[in-house]
């Protein structure tokens, strides 16, 4: 037995290390959020400036949608809006829109007008109760919402053509099928 | 040096203020220290690793509106704080709870130490037993 004994604190620091070096990969940035699987938590915003319907979470059900966190000021927002018109103009999927904290009224409106509005229904976020709804932490950000208006799944970041068709086009298939 | 002094004391003044706003403050007084106190135990989920009320944050500011909005609104302490939880995970919460999953962080350290002082119990009684013996052979 003492033998073994010499050896404990060796392998101590084995399990410490792989412990640690998997941590390192982590990225602590990204949050596992506790809604998914959760119904979508009540919320109810105003229409954007120039719209007249908002944005609550009765609109969220019956069939599976995207509920799409936005704002003017969000360059990644710009980055993926090209590919959100595109699932719009090919009917793939109703996306919502939350456009979170903008400056003023006009700034989203008028971001919209410039690059064209790719969402079904908008609700006006100017105090963030849209996105603590949701537990957003940054925009933007995209929930799954399937027809019992329970959220399935939570993309952080933009969504490009390569993550749509390998992770997300799939989760909406499945979606899809229950 | 009474300058300093005068300046010392104007630090204390200004150290407890954290980044709340002179208009997001309650007018009501108890129900303001009450939000303060709700809101030093949130974590500022874009900043991490301070709390609301430190964190100049938009998301962060806009939480301790929320905070204040639902105790005007009648909440209670624990339905305020858990109607963040319920949004953003134990994660908002700077004081970890103790529960199944977190018995190893709250726990760990203290079974750890056990261990060591166990052991060093162990050494000595040990080098005890090996003395008594060596006297014992070297005696005979």
């Amino acid at each position: 037995m003492n033998r073994f004994a010499y050896y404990t604190p060796l392998v101590l620091l084995g399990v410490l290390a792989v412990y640690f070096a998997a941590g390192l990969g982590r990225d602590s940035q990204t949050l596992q959020s506790v809604l998914i699987n959760q119904k979508v938590p009540e919320f109810s915003l105003q229409p954007i400036e120039g719209a007249t319907k908002g944005l609550s979470s009765a609109d969220l059900k019956n069939q599976v949608v995207l509920v799409n966190i936005f704002g003017s000021w969000c360059d990644s927002c710009r980055i993926e809006h090209p590919f959100l018109m595109e699932l719009k103009e090919k009917n793939i999927v109703p996306v919502y829109g939350i456009d979170w904290r903008e400056v003023n009224r006009q700034a989203g409106p008028r971001w919209l007008k410039k690059f064209g509005s790719p969402y079904t229904l908008i609700g006006d976020d100017p105090k963030s109760r849209g996105a603590i709804a949701f537990g957003v932490t940054g925009a933007p950000e995209t929930f799954f919402v399937d027809k019992q208006g329970v959220i399935r799944y939570k993309h952080m970041g933009p969504i490009t053509e390569q993550n749509w068709n390998d992770t997300l086009k799939p989760i909406l298939d499945e979606l899809r099928k229950q | 040096m009474k300058f300093l002094a005068v300046i010392f004391a104007l630090g204390l003044l200004s150290a407890p203020v954290g980044a709340v706003e002179p208009s997001e403050i309650l007018k009501d007084p108890l129900l303001e220290k009450r939000a303060r106190s709700i809101s030093k135990g949130l974590r500022c989920v874009v900043c991490q690793n301070q709390s609301i009320d430190d964190s100049d944050a938009p998301l962060a500011r806009d939480l301790r509106v929320l905070v204040r909005d639902r105790i005007v609104a009648g909440d209670s302490d624990q339905a305020v704080i858990d109607y963040v939880v319920s949004r953003y995970g134990d994660f908002v919460l700077l004081r970890p709870p103790v529960k199944a999953v977190t018995l190893v962080l709250w726990f760990g350290p203290i079974v750890i130490a056990l261990i060591g002082v166990f052991g060093i119990i162990l050494f000595f009684r040990r080098q005890k037993k090996y003395a008594a013996q060596l006297e014992k052979e070297t005696k005979a």
